[in-house]
């Protein structure tokens, strides 16, 4: 009965898993192409050392060393729950013990972390909700965020004292007699338990065993509409971030096509198809013309807000925050996207640009690469605004008019400046030095 | 007594190429060494270097056109990319092989963002190339005037961050022999002087305060003497941060270029 129990709510949560994640895949998919993941070697390298070693999360030592514990836990802990789920399935009584000095070492770090994880999340949560934490602040952290960070914190929270005490309960169970695998902290926290009866214990383990698996159910599908869903996004994320250094912006070749025909008419008749390809919209003004990496940089963003608390137009009190952009684009995608996915033509007279990110936001980045920087999951935000700059600049011919005067200066003589191609040299007339 | 000068002749690649002679490097001196009041005497100072060393370079001159960068960062591909396959034209017809920039930015877009348009150079920063002078021994400082000077170092983005050079600037203010200070906020830490992504051309948006302003004062924290960098922009930036807080006149803000000349007294 219990293993019929535990397959049906098994399989319901995978039907719902599935489910969730085909409407995330067929907006990664509506999205435009971005580049290709190659040079896999490299890309290994870079997830071991950002996601699994958390270089970039040890930017900020303190609070970084309790994530990368909470990080290192989970990875840990993930292998119990396997366990669990065998066991569900077949009715067996863990499973992996047959992994012989493996399981001690398993189940004793399992055991281990679940408490070292629960302090870590006592600490976010006080750190969340009592103490004044700036970046967790700013006009995108709208009460929606914080509820579901509060939540994201609460239900981890619940799993590590459901572990703990399901540990706790085995060991008193079995108290005096052999114990399969090794809990330290189960066999501390078993005498909590001592004067219990055994019937009693054995209720307590079951409900400890179920609370556990049905609340990794729960998050499982909890996490896909959260800002938690980093849980599962933020390695494939990191592995599939660019490899290039921070200052390149990507070519874009619509352009190129036009510029060489613009540089040498002849091409224009001398490529076939060149002028029949369909006019496609130049940058960023809707999530329709944002690439899969924009969303799934979206979809990875915990809203930490390394990004904003680096970003000097933010420092200094401007609009631009690098997160609101994320929080927005993934907000803007479930706006529009899933309707975009029945009828391809729908519009709901709002865009990206303008109804989200004002052009004040737009305009007010310096380019210098330190959100991205700080991104502990290797999101990518200036290439996201150079490209809503793109569709401003080039479709709408909409820039500041500094901007304005070094398109026009460019154009005309080739400087930002007001000044003449054949002055270039005047600064080498006339040129001494002293003799040594 | 008066001291003895020469002339520098700054070699033109027109006329080098019309001899048949292909110098190694060229000199990209970029919009702001030409034309920039301030960051003209940069430019000169590393005419001089150059020169010192007897670097077979040559510059541009009036075929010299601007990369096309901040027409990028603000979004006008169309412009950039008519500027950089014109510059890659004149590049390629001179058989160009290395690239010598001292801005940051002209530095980043040559080696990042012209190989996509067929522009495929060694590019170096002079910070690097320094560095490697300095470590091979080609360029020797023994100078001691900046013995007791506190400086301190900003980071330009397009060095630092956007390219992961951190170590060769530091190198050069060792080899000068200085006292170095670090801001609290340096390396892949630094914050931005305000002027990166065409910023420098526009009024900046509403807010509390410069950027600038904010990073000249992480500089003024370390009490420095001198502030230095390695970039036009942010020397644009941090001098006008100076004036806003009236400390021009205690705080000089010299590019490294200008130091490594003084200290080999050109």
């Amino acid at each position: 009965m219990k293993q019929l129990v535990f397959i049906f709510i098994l399989l319901l949560t995978i039907a719902i898993f599935i489910y969730s994640i085909s409407k995330i895949i067929a907006l990664i998919k509506l999205s435009k192409k971005a580049y290709p993941i190659k040079d896999i070697g490299k890309r290994i390298m870079m997830t071991l050392d950002v996601a699994f070693f958390q270089s970039k999360i040890f930017r900020r030592p303190v609070i970084g060393f309790m994530h990368a514990m909470t990080f290192w836990g989970f990875l840990v802990i993930c292998l119990g729950t396997i366990e669990i789920t065998i066991d569900g399935i077949f009715g067996t009584e863990r499973i992996l013990s047959k992994l012989g000095i493996v399981y001690d070492i398993i189940s004793a770090s399992g055991d281990i972390f679940g408490l070292i994880v629960l302090i870590a999340i006592i600490a976010f949560l006080v750190r969340r909700i009592l103490l004044h934490v700036k970046r967790f602040e700013g006009v995108e952290m709208i009460k929606k965020h914080h509820t579901d960070a509060n939540i994201a914190l609460s239900i981890i929270l619940l799993l590590m004292v459901s572990l703990l005490s399901m540990n706790a309960s085995y060991c008193a169970l079995n108290s005096g007699k052999e114990i399969t695998g090794t809990y330290p902290i189960g066999m501390f926290l078993k005498n909590i338990f001592s004067s219990m009866e055994e019937s009693t214990l054995y209720v307590i383990y079951q409900i400890s065993w179920w609370a556990h698996i049905l609340l990794v159910f729960f998050f499982a599908n909890y996490l896909p509409y959260s800002k938690h869903f980093h849980v599962f996004m933020s390695i494939p994320n990191v592995f599939v971030s660019r490899l290039e250094p921070l200052g390149k912006l990507y070519n874009m070749e619509s352009v190129t096509k036009e510029v060489r025909i613009m540089m040498d008419p002849n091409l224009a008749y001398a490529t076939p198809g060149a002028d029949a390809a369909p006019p496609e919209r130049f940058g960023v003004k809707d999530i329709e013309d944002g690439t899969w990496k924009n969303y799934v940089d979206s979809l990875s963003c915990t809203q930490c807000g390394r990004c904003t608390s680096v970003c000097p137009a933010n420092i200094t009190g401007k609009l631009l925050s690098p997160r609101k952009i994320f929080i927005d684009y993934r907000a803007r995608m479930n706006e529009k996207g899933s309707k975009l996915l029945k009828n391809k033509d729908y519009t709901d007279n709002k865009s990206f640009i303008r109804d989200y990110i004002t052009e004040e936001e737009i305009w007010a980045c310096t380019t210098c690469n330190a959100c991205a920087q700080e991104c502990p999951v290797n999101i990518n935000h200036p290439s996201l605004i150079v490209d809503m700059r793109r569709y401003l600049a080039m479709e709408e011919g909409s820039v500041p008019t500094g901007i304005k005067m070094i398109f026009s200066n460019i154009e005309n003589n080739g400087a930002p400046w007001q000044y003449s191609p054949q002055d270039r040299l005047l600064w080498a007339q006339d040129l001494v030095m002293n003799k040594n | 007594m008066e001291q003895e000068t020469v002339k520098v002749d700054v070699p033109v690649m027109a006329n080098l190429f019309a001899q048949g002679k292909k110098p190694e490097y060229l000199f990209w001196v970029g919009c702001a060494g030409a034309f920039d009041e301030r960051y003209k005497r940069v430019t000169k100072a590393f005419a001089k270097i150059l020169t010192h060393l007897n670097i077979d370079y040559a510059v541009l001159g009036t075929e010299e056109s601007c990369t096309g960068d901040p027409a990028r960062r603000a979004g006008n591909e169309m412009l950039f990319q008519m500027q950089a396959l014109g510059n890659i034209e004149i590049l390629n017809a001179y058989e160009v092989k290395k690239i010598l920039t001292i801005c940051p930015h002209c530095f980043n877009v040559f080696k990042n963002e012209y190989p996509d348009l067929g522009g495929n150079y060694e590019v170096l920063h002079y910070t690097t190339f320094f560095d490697m002078l300095i470590a091979n021994g080609t360029l020797k400082i023994s100078s001691d005037i900046f013995k007791d000077k506190r400086i301190t170092f900003h980071d330009p983005c397009y060095l630092g961050r956007s390219n992961n050079i951190y170590e060769a600037p530091r190198n050069i203010l060792n080899a000068i022999d200085t006292t170095n200070v670090e801001m609290k906020r340096s390396k892949s830490f630094a914050l931005c002087c305000g002027a990166g992504g065409a910023q420098m051309f526009k009024e900046a948006e509403k807010g509390d305060k410069e950027v600038y302003v904010e990073r000249t004062e992480d500089a003024l924290e370390t009490k420095p003497d001198i502030i230095a960098t390695s970039c036009p922009f942010c020397m644009t930036m941090l001098t006008d941060g100076l004036k806003s807080k009236n400390k021009e006149e205690e705080v000089q803000n010299f590019d490294l270029i200008e130091l490594v000349a003084q200290a080999l007294n050109l």
